[in-house]
């Protein structure tokens, strides 16, 4: 078995096991082209790494933990990124590795190399996914081009890929990926071309940046652009662009760096290179007999060819299908820092002052039709702010993965999750809000009589002093009654928020998981000293971009929620009038008026259990071991307390654990009570998991079932290390 | 998914899959398990085998009718721990003896043909659990129970 083929030696058999894009560079070299030295690792070679080492069933158990089809985004990832790091731990077997070392020193000692992907059926079934799979730049070093493949193969299972699980056939059994790897020619100039424009089949279209082709490729930096006519070969339009950025070399990888001035005045290529390009591209297509897209690169006079391939138009974005969106999310260090910017100067100030906006009108104090227009007005803007928080607020969340993904690939730690020790205890609006309970609850554990009007619902006796305390809190962070984060104005009695308060009171003062804040900085050390230079200033960005991240995640809910909870009261008392209309002075239109605004709002006020129950009668199934993720290390045990709706939040006990279909941070407040947290929704950075870990707590995510098959009551204990739900007690 | 319908459901699709279970009895207290040869009725409310009179099994199974079953669907491949599925019984046990015996061994022998000179034997005694509960795991580690009610 050879387990590693120069492009020279391929021969027409070896297609399959050298996957699409290995073949066309050695049928390009065949054909006389020239390409950088390349050699091809064919897949076999992925199937004998995975057999050996256990890691096939280990990824088979993997991907069974849940049925796919229950799996949101989060967890697809999440799935994606243990895999990843199954692989970033374990060697290739010494036997292989020592065939492949030899081979590779000989071809590329003291050289930058690509390790690329290239799947069995890329270029042709998988040519509508380009870019699913992994790809390095600037690899150098014998072991640093092992390790770079074995992320290469991770890639067969990257997120994107289980995405598209279904069109790509991906199957543990039968899925493998080849590699390519091939020395970098640091070009100075570089682009794609298409012999054929995919807009008009008359033209062909050249784009072209300074220095790699990686930063016209990943979107960094924007091309120059040459539209050409194919029959006369000559140049039919150039739109230039302002050329501020190029993608060079540095000691590990890539990195985007100004232009010098003297080159941002000219194109990259004159007329004659742009033909010369044209001409290549032309000749591909002739020999592969159909229109090539084809990444070139000039080193001084050189022209090389990087790749090629047939170009396809296959739109994968079909309407209601949002994995496209999902990948979208993946954005670049460069992309998440000027969207934090946007985000902390323009969109929170401006949220902050909508908020204050809506609250200078008292919708109780308008006419019935001012009514009609402030709900139809506060609907317009809590729909402009709704589509904001999709479109800029969650991609921002990438930054936490962006961070995790980095820190594994240097550090391979044995909890692919250890990274987020390192962005927790940051200033999230709910445990200040958490705090400040926590303050209100210490006055009533050191006073007795206060606590004694409120078991008995002497309010009216309660000092002004506590009142105003309690009424400072509800301004600021809602009564707590209210299903939307932050909302002041759900429900005029304080009750719940008594009850909580009464329940923190008697029991000892809860602290925040103070474990690890040294563990932190050592962490901290641990990760900033596998880079140095500008490279351990960038990891640093990094990590501080990640904990604003990561704190966002949480409190953009608690922004946006109150802007929509003044959306709700004036629906509220919309409702409220147009249920009344005989008590009020009011015409018959102006109330036609308020129920036809209320039908035109659909407004959410389902269940938070969509799950419905059912009896059985005969048999009776109960649920003994339920598998989720694990969320948050730690075990525990207590009475289960199932959140159908958010009233029943008021209930919860101290010592109870937390069983929702998806905590937001609005429901945050009872997690000081909860011994352990088990939700519904899945993932390992869902606000459940996060508050959880803040304190400490056992977490479970990802129980499709958690909601209906747990009763309130049931004896429940939550492993947080191994993912498991046990109800019950062992007797059968 | 997790409905009582389609556990059951699972139920019967491994029952009729497998041929073998593997019997659980104990004898003052020490367990012991054997293998036995099983059909299932379509309502899961018996499961049936047959052991010849002079064994371990039976022996400890007329002292005390305890008893506990395991089926399951391994293959002795990697792919059992996400595949498979297994299920363990808990019910009592009691031999059936007179007419009753004649009409259901016809169905046992349906699943097992080969074994009709065995079963005929008068040393043979035809086995009747009567399952309280059933336990499945499937996914490695989810376990669900399906409680008869009498």
């Amino acid at each position: 078995m050879r387990w590693i083929i120069p492009a020279s030696k391929v021969e027409p058999q070896d297609q399959r096991r050298i996957g699409g894009k290995g073949y066309a560079l050695a049928s390009l070299f065949k054909g006389g082209f020239t390409i950088p030295e390349t050699l091809c690792i064919p897949s076999d070679l992925y199937g004998e790494y995975v057999i050996r080492t256990g890691l096939r069933e280990r990824i088979l158990l993997e991907l069974h933990r849940k049925d796919f089809k229950e799996m949101r985004w989060e967890e697809i990832w999440d799935c994606a990124t243990r895999i990843r790091n199954m692989f970033l731990r374990m060697p290739i077997p010494a036997e292989i590795d020592t065939s492949l070392k030899a081979e590779i020193e000989f071809r590329f000692s003291g050289k930058s190399t690509a390790v690329r992907s290239s799947a069995p059926e890329e270029d042709t079934a998988y040519s509508s996914f380009a870019g699913l799979h992994e790809s390095y730049l600037n690899v150098r070093g014998t072991d640093a081009i092992l390790e770079h493949i074995r992320k290469v193969w991770a890639s067969l299972w990257s997120d994107a890929a289980l995405l598209y699980r279904q069109e790509l056939g991906l199957d543990v059994e039968k899925s493998s990926m080849a590699v390519v790897i091939q020395e970098i020619v640091v070009g100075d100039r570089s682009g794609v071309a298409f012999s054929e424009n995919p807009a008009n089949p008359s033209q062909g279209v050249i784009e072209s940046v300074y220095g790699l082709n990686q930063g016209l490729v990943d979107g960094a930096v924007e091309p120059d652009r040459w539209i050409l006519d194919r029959r006369r070969q000559t140049i039919v339009s150039h739109t230039p662009t302002t050329r501020k950025y190029w993608m060079v070399p540095d000691e590990i990888g890539i990195k985007l760096e100004a232009l010098p001035v003297t080159k941002s005045n000219q194109p990259p290529l004159d007329p004659k290179d742009v033909l010369e390009v044209f001409q290549l591209v032309c000749r591909a297509e002739d020999f592969f007999n159909a229109p090539q897209d084809l990444e070139w690169t000039y080193k001084e006079k050189t022209l090389f060819v990087l790749q090629s391939r047939p170009i396809t138009t296959v739109a994968i974005d079909e309407s209601g299908d949002k994995r496209s969106w999902y990948l979208s999310l993946h954005r670049s260090f460069e992309n998440l820092k000027s969207l934090r910017q946007k985000i902390e100067e323009e969109l929170i100030p401006a949220m902050i002052v909508e908020a204050d906006n809506l609250a200078a009108i008292d919708e109780a104090t308008l006419s019935d039709l001012d009514l009609v227009e402030e709900v139809k007005r506060r609907w317009e803007i809590n729909h402009k702010w709704v589509n904001i928080y999709w479109e800029e607020f969650i991609p921002f969340a990438h930054g936490v993965r962006l961070f995790g993904q980095v820190y594994n690939d240097v550090l391979h730690p044995e909890d692919p999750y250890e990274f987020i020790d390192l962005l927790a205890h940051t200033d999230m609006a709910s445990l200040e809000r958490n705090r400040k309970l926590e303050e209100l609850a210490g006055f009533i554990r050191n006073d007795q009589s206060l606590a004694h009007l409120l078991k008995n619902r002497e309010y009216k006796s309660i000092p002004q002093e506590f009142i105003r305390k309690i009424e400072g809190f509800i301004d600021k962070y809602g009564d707590l009654t209210c299903s939307v984060t932050g909302g002041t104005h759900c429900d005029q009695e304080a009750e719940p928020l008594f009850n909580i308060l009464l329940e923190m009171a008697a029991h000892p003062i809860i602290a925040m998981h103070d474990r690890k804040s040294v563990h932190n900085d050592e962490l901290k050390q641990k990760f900033l000293n596998c880079f140095e230079g500008d490279r351990k200033i960038e990891a640093a960005e990094m990590l501080d971009l990640a904990r604003t991240s990561y704190q966002l995640r949480d409190d953009d809910n608690i922004y946006l929620g109150r802007i929509e909870s003044y959306l709700l009261a004036a629906i509220r008392e919309a409702r409220r009038r147009a249920e009344n209309p005989k008590t009020r002075q009011s015409s018959g239109s102006q109330t036609r008026a308020l129920v036809d605004v209320l039908s035109e709002l659909d407004h959410r006020s389902k269940s938070l259990n969509p799950y419905e129950k059912k009896q059985g009668q005969t048999f009776q199934i109960k649920p003994r071991q339920l598998i989720g993720q694990p969320a948050g290390p730690g075990i525990a045990r207590g009475k289960a307390r199932v959140i159908q709706q958010h009233s029943d939040l008021s209930d919860f006990k101290h010592g109870e654990v937390l069983i929702c279909d998806a905590v937001d941070p609005n429901m945050t407040f009872v997690v000081p009570l909860a011994t352990a947290v088990v939700e519904r929704r899945g993932g390992m950075l869902i606000h459940g998991a996060i508050i959880a870990r803040e304190y400490g707590l056992p977490c479970v995510t990802g129980i499709p079932d958690a909601t209906s098959l747990i009763q309130t009551g049931d004896e429940i204990t939550v492993d947080g290390y191994l993912g498991i739900v046990t109800v019950g007690s062992a007797d059968v | 998914m997790e409905q009582p319908e389609y556990i059951q459901q699972r139920l019967r699709e491994l029952f009729d899959s497998q041929n073998l279970a593997v019997l659980a009895t104990h004898n003052i207290g020490q367990p012991y398990a054997s293998l036995v040869a099983f059909v299932a009725t379509e309502d899961l409310r018996h499961i049936y085998f047959v052991t010849p009179k002079t064994t371990r099994k039976f022996a400890n199974l007329s002292k005390d009718h305890r008893v506990a079953i395991l089926v399951n669907s391994s293959t002795n491949q990697a792919e059992d721990f996400h595949r498979a599925i297994s299920v363990t019984a808990v019910g009592n046990a009691e031999e059936i003896t007179g007419a009753q015996r004649n009409q259901i061994l016809k169905q046992y022998l349906a699943k097992h043909p080969h074994l009709e000179d065995f079963v005929k034997s008068p040393t043979c005694a035809l086995v009747r659990l009567t399952p309280r509960s059933y336990y499945m795991v499937k996914n490695f580690q989810t376990v669900m129970e399906l409680h008869i009610n009498p």
